[in-house]
């Protein structure tokens, strides 16, 4: 469980940050909360030369409502997110997820740019943020870039970051009237990646489905929307047929795999179940 | 605490600051557990320490075509690479005897027989260059065919242990009971039930992981070992005949322990190859194996694969057991049991219910799989029995239509059958089961969920209530039967009184988180009434301790405890003498109370302990041996039978198969209690780690022998969060003949809680013709029986 040698470097800020990305390119890597790099380097599965650490780097540890939008900073804790009043409040998907993802002690140092700039589908945030219709900035050496969130996912560990690019905000649209969201996810044990994840954001107007987003966790090669089941919703009051629909759509878009959490059925079924009841709080906490 | 814990039953004779037994005194040692100011093995840090790391194989099966340490050893810092050829030039070191008259590579020459399986071992001058060293090794494998089935393994298709004389993966075959009558009782009972299930593998993972610090003294010729060993003696022994070290130029210490679980006991390859690095450096030498080292090489647990029959007449009277089993060793046969007992204590199988006859054979088969199994937590492969009659009597209440409570108490051993003479040959010392049963059916309102159950039912709701009414065997055990490498296994405590009236007491058995700097000074103030706070316990270190086994199988109260009560006794028949002097009185017209002597009918004429002690460097009598210091090697005169009943409420998501154990009653009976306090954490943790194997943990292999669950991210330990609230409650049968009429009780928990959980979710889905579900029961094994049934989510 000890690493293999590397380069250790502390900038101060985003623009020294850059600067050694730029240098080193593809030996380098961006130490944030290193919930999933630092397991990887002590397995040795990952054996970066450069580490470039911006822990240090001050003003990216945020949660602030905007008039447009609410903006967090890549650096902001998973516990933080966690401990919010205003999300807890206003943003209950976001709420949600920050719950359930690895455990208290990790928690304390994982951060939301992290989860998501990892790009790995079994990650809590990236379906969150989907569901969400995120929009990250992301600043390079010729200044900052405006990503949606739709565009940022290429495939299991892949995104648009181009590689002297860092995440440093995510800006989630302000709730309208009538929405409500919410984040279930399926593990064997607490701290466990999901078996499945649903996240869910939508808008119920007169009783009808409106708008809707859906994330999934775990269940494809990279973080996907299941767009069939948002538009078996869309256009509908939530009831239970409608649901169960939605459900059926989302396990058969996914794309899961056999392994230790259970078979390429039993996850399909899981979507299913998982989708229905993710709508089902998500309709609950729009009356709320 | 929870509510349903109550003192009532249990024995105290002495004040609050004597604090013997029965009080509820905080652990002594939890002081400087708790500041963490505990010391461990990788605490230890010595002068010019090297480090060892071990370069394993990435197959399960492979030849060993070449070794090429060259890129290693040209690293800065690297010392030196030890290669099964080097052990086997240093005298045949590259093989060492396990526990149980098997042998074990300790590097290989030839082949690998499982994946991890250390190949070679790298020395450096730390820790990090000795890591990235193990990556420089390069090593050439040709892959064999790996054999991960023991019933595969036993066509000898593949032979795993090519370097055995018999070229065949059958290791042993051993039977107990009697079979012709077994078979008598089978062909005249009118009710037979039958069942295949698996025990599956499962590992200890205790918190801390092994590690030794091996200091070599060229000088003087002497080995300091500090090592994470739960039998710091034996180990001793062990480490002279392997090495011809002799035994008195061997000091073996085991610090503060963190865990050991039966995962401490066996002898590893790394404590070879440290041990054998000091010696050719002349250095002291560490060795601390990580997290995926110590789940995926060192010794697994239970891996029975069980065949079991139990038969009752008309009336539901249980008549007779038949059981084969087939037991998966891996490459090797390292378990840790008493030599004449290959399947362990596995024979108390009979349980908990009379019965006329029983028979058991187990057969064990090499796999190309880490050796073991140890004995986690379960006091000789007990947990196994268990949970095969407790699953075996809850199909056999099903099966008659009869409620599994009930059937439990029609067929349970009388408490005037006590001691009990059983059909496999143990003679069980004291029980009162019905009571046990019936405590816990009045905790948990067992008549209400019976009918709360039947409601749901109507409903399509699934709940399910399982009983688990386990019989224990612990204390291992009298020197006619036990022995491990013919070492009989007494145990030992060895009592010095000071002038001034504190004591220190020293033991042949070794704490891994049990209490026994507590619980053992709280024997002794029973005996002498010295206040347990004025009595430091000392162990593990086998310069100053007495011999002895160790503490595995909940065997430290039923062996050192009594020799701990025994040897106070000693001391207190000379405190006798000393008070008649002192008093001017004839000894038998002394009397003991609490801590002190008095004159029968004169108590103000008395001497208490502290006193007696000062006189004894003081002012004794001519031709009377100064001081006042005992030693007792307890040969116990039988095993002790500790016992419970356990109930578990389960509710099951029909959605997902998720089980939520709704509660958890345990009620257990361990004899006289020394500490109640101490007891309840070991069931409580006992029943987490009786959890775990029920609804989470195994380890599990693909058809290559590939390691899938080799790290805690595929390892499930449960967490408080996926543990339920226990409930406990307790009552009292003490041992007739153990000293302080006390038992063990640390492994009951693990034992007893699988079956229960197991019952329980059956009993939820028996309606839909499930029968049995092999543990782990995880959600898509119930999605699978919900699903086949046309059961979704409402």
């Amino acid at each position: 469980m000890i690493p293999g040698k590397f380069e250790y470097f502390a900038p101060s800020s985003v623009k020294e940050a850059i600067g050694l990305l730029d240098r080193y390119g593809e030996d380098a890597k961006i130490l944030a909360g290193g919930q999933s790099l630092i397991p990887a380097m002590r397995f040795r599965l990952a054996q970066p030369e450069i580490l470039v650490d911006i822990n240090r780097i001050e003003g990216l540890d945020y949660i602030r409502e905007l008039d447009d939008y609410l903006a967090i900073g890549a650096m902001t804790r998973e516990a933080s997110l966690e401990k919010s009043a205003l999300i807890s409040q206003r943003y209950p998907l976001l709420a949600d997820t920050a719950k359930v993802i690895a455990d208290p002690l990790v928690r304390n140092m994982a951060t939301v740019g992290g989860n998501l700039a990892h790009a790995d589908p079994a990650n809590d945030h990236p379906a969150t943020m989907l569901a969400y219709d995120a929009t990250l900035v992301a600043e390079g050496p010729d200044g900052d870039t405006i990503i949606g969130i739709d565009d940022f996912f290429l495939g299991l560990f892949e995104t648009s970051l181009a590689k002297d690019q860092i995440l440093k905000e995510i800006r989630l649209p302000k709730p309208g009237p009538g929405s409500g969201g919410a984040y279930l996810k399926i593990e064997r044990k607490v701290g466990d990646y999901a078996v499945v994840g649903v996240a869910i954001q939508l808008t119920v107007e007169n009783g009808t489905v409106t708008a809707a987003r859906i994330g999934l966790t775990n269940v494809a090669g990279a973080p996907m929307r299941a767009k069939n089941a948002e538009a078996a919703l869309i256009g509908n009051a939530p009831t239970g047929d409608i649901l169960e629909k939605a459900g059926q759509a989302a396990a058969a878009e996914c794309e899961p795999w056999s392994d230790l959490r259970g078979s390429e059925e039993y996850k399909r079924d899981m979507v299913r179940i998982v989708t229905k009841r993710a709508i089902r709080k998500a309709v609950e906490r729009v009356g709320a | 605490m929870s509510i349903t814990e109550s003192d009532k039953d249990v024995r105290i004779t002495t004040p609050a600051d004597v604090c013997g037994m029965g009080h509820r005194m905080k652990r002594k040692e939890d002081p400087r557990f708790i500041q963490g100011a505990g010391h461990y093995v990788d605490d230890i840090k010595l002068p010019g320490m090297l480090y060892l790391d071990i370069v394993r194989s990435p197959h399960a099966h492979a030849k060993i075509l070449n070794i090429d340490a060259s890129a290693a050893l040209a690293l800065p810092g690297v010392l030196a690479v030890i290669t099964g050829q080097d052990l086997k030039a240093a005298g045949n070191l590259h093989m060492m005897p396990t526990l149980m008259s098997d042998t074990q590579m300790v590097l290989p020459i030839e082949k690998v027989v499982y994946y991890a399986q250390e190949v070679c071992a790298v020395v450096a001058t730390s820790r990090y260059i000795a890591a990235d060293a193990v990556e420089l090794v390069k090593v050439d494998y040709e892959p064999l065919p790996a054999v991960v089935d023991p019933f595969q393994a036993l066509k000898d298709e593949v032979i795993v242990r090519e370097d055995k004389e018999k070229k065949s993966n059958h290791v042993w075959h051993w039977e107990t009971g009697n079979k012709d009558a077994t078979d008598e009782v089978f062909s005249r009972s009118s009710k037979v039930v039958k069942q295949k299930m698996h025990i599956p593998r499962i590992h200890v993972s205790s918190i801390e992981t092994c590690g030794m610090v091996a200091d070599w003294d060229k000088i003087n010729e002497h080995m300091t070992i500090y090592m994470t060993s739960q039998a710091p003696h034996a180990h001793r022994t062990v480490v002279s005949l392997v090495s011809g070290i002799p035994e008195h130029k061997i000091r073996v210490i085991s610090p503060d322990i963190g865990g050991g679980f039966g995962g401490k006991v066996p002898v590893y390859p790394g404590y070879v190859c440290t041990i054998v690095a000091s010696l050719v450096t002349g250095k002291p030498v560490k060795w601390i194996e990580d997290r995926s080292e110590n789940l995926q090489a060192d010794s697994f647990a239970r891996d029975y694969h069980i065949d079991a029959e139990l038969a009752a007449d008309a009336n539901g009277k249980i008549t007779g057991l038949r059981v084969k089993t087939l037991a998966d060793d891996g490459a090797a046969d390292a378990a840790a049991n008493p030599s004449k007992f290959p399947a362990g204590l596995y024979s108390i199988g009979t349980g908990s219910y009379d019965m006329e006859a029983a028979h058991f054979e187990v057969d064990a088969a090499y796999t190309t799989k880490p050796p073991g199994g140890v004995a986690y937590r379960c006091s000789f492969r007990v947990t196994e029995a268990v949970h095969m009659i407790e699953r075996m009597t809850d199909i056999m209440a099903h099966d008659l239509g009869q409620d599994p409570a009930e059937f439990r108490m029609k067929n349970f051993i009388k408490k005037e059958q006590f001691p009990y003479h059983s059909p496999t040959g143990w003679d069980y010392d004291s029980g009162d089961y019905h009571r046990a049963l019936r405590l816990a059916m009045d905790l948990i309102g067992y008549e209400d969920l019976r009918k709360e159950q039947a409601e749901k039912r109507q409903r399509g709701e699934l709940m399910g209530i399982g009983i688990s009414s386990f019989t224990e065997i612990v204390g291992a055990g009298p020197s006619k039967d036990f022995d491990i490498l013919g070492i009989k296994m007494f145990d030992s405590c060895e009592i010095r009184i000071h002038p001034t009236g504190s004591a220190i007491v020293r033991i042949g058995v070794q704490t891994q988180g049990q209490g026994h700097e507590t619980t053992f000074a709280q024997i002794v103030a029973e005996e002498l009434g010295l206040p347990a706070s004025a009595i430091t316990v000392e162990h593990g270190d086998t310069d100053t301790a007495p011999y002895g086994l160790g503490t595995y199988a909940s065997r430290s109260t039923p062996t050192a405890g009594a020799a701990a009560a025994v040897a106070a006794r000693k001391i207190r028949d000379k405190a006798r003498k000393i008070a008649a002097y002192l008093l001017e009185a004839n000894e038998e017209d002394l009397e003991w109370d609490v801590n002190k002597f008095m004159v029968k009918g004169s108590p103000t004429r008395a001497k208490t302990i502290q006193e007696i002690a000062f006189a004894a460097y003081t002012n004794f009598p001519q031709g009377m041996e100064a001081g006042m210091e005992a030693v007792n090697y307890y040969d116990p005169p039988n095993l002790t039978f500790p016992f419970g009943s356990y109930i578990c409420v389960v509710d099951i998501d029909k959605g997902t198969g998720e089980v939520k154990v709704r509660r958890f009653v345990a009620v257990d009976d361990c004899g006289n209690i020394i500490n109640p306090l101490i007891v309840e954490g070991q069931i409580h943790g006992g029943l987490t780690m009786g959890l775990a194997p029920a609804l989470f943990e195994e380890i599990v292999y693909d058809e290559n022998g590939q390691n899938l669950s080799g790290t805690f991210m595929d390892y499930l330990l449960p967490t408080s969060m996926e543990t339920p609230k226990w409930e406990l409650g307790k009552t009292v049968t003490p041992s007739p003949h153990h000293p302080i009429g006390a038992k063990g009780v640390g492994e009951s928990p693990t034992v007893g809680a699988p079956p229960a959980i197991a019952n329980a979710v059956v009993d939820a889905l028996w309606h839909l013709g499930v029968r049995h579900l092999e543990i782990p029961i995880t959600p898509p094994k119930i999605w699978k029986i919900l699903r086949d049934n046309g059961i979704d989510e409402d």
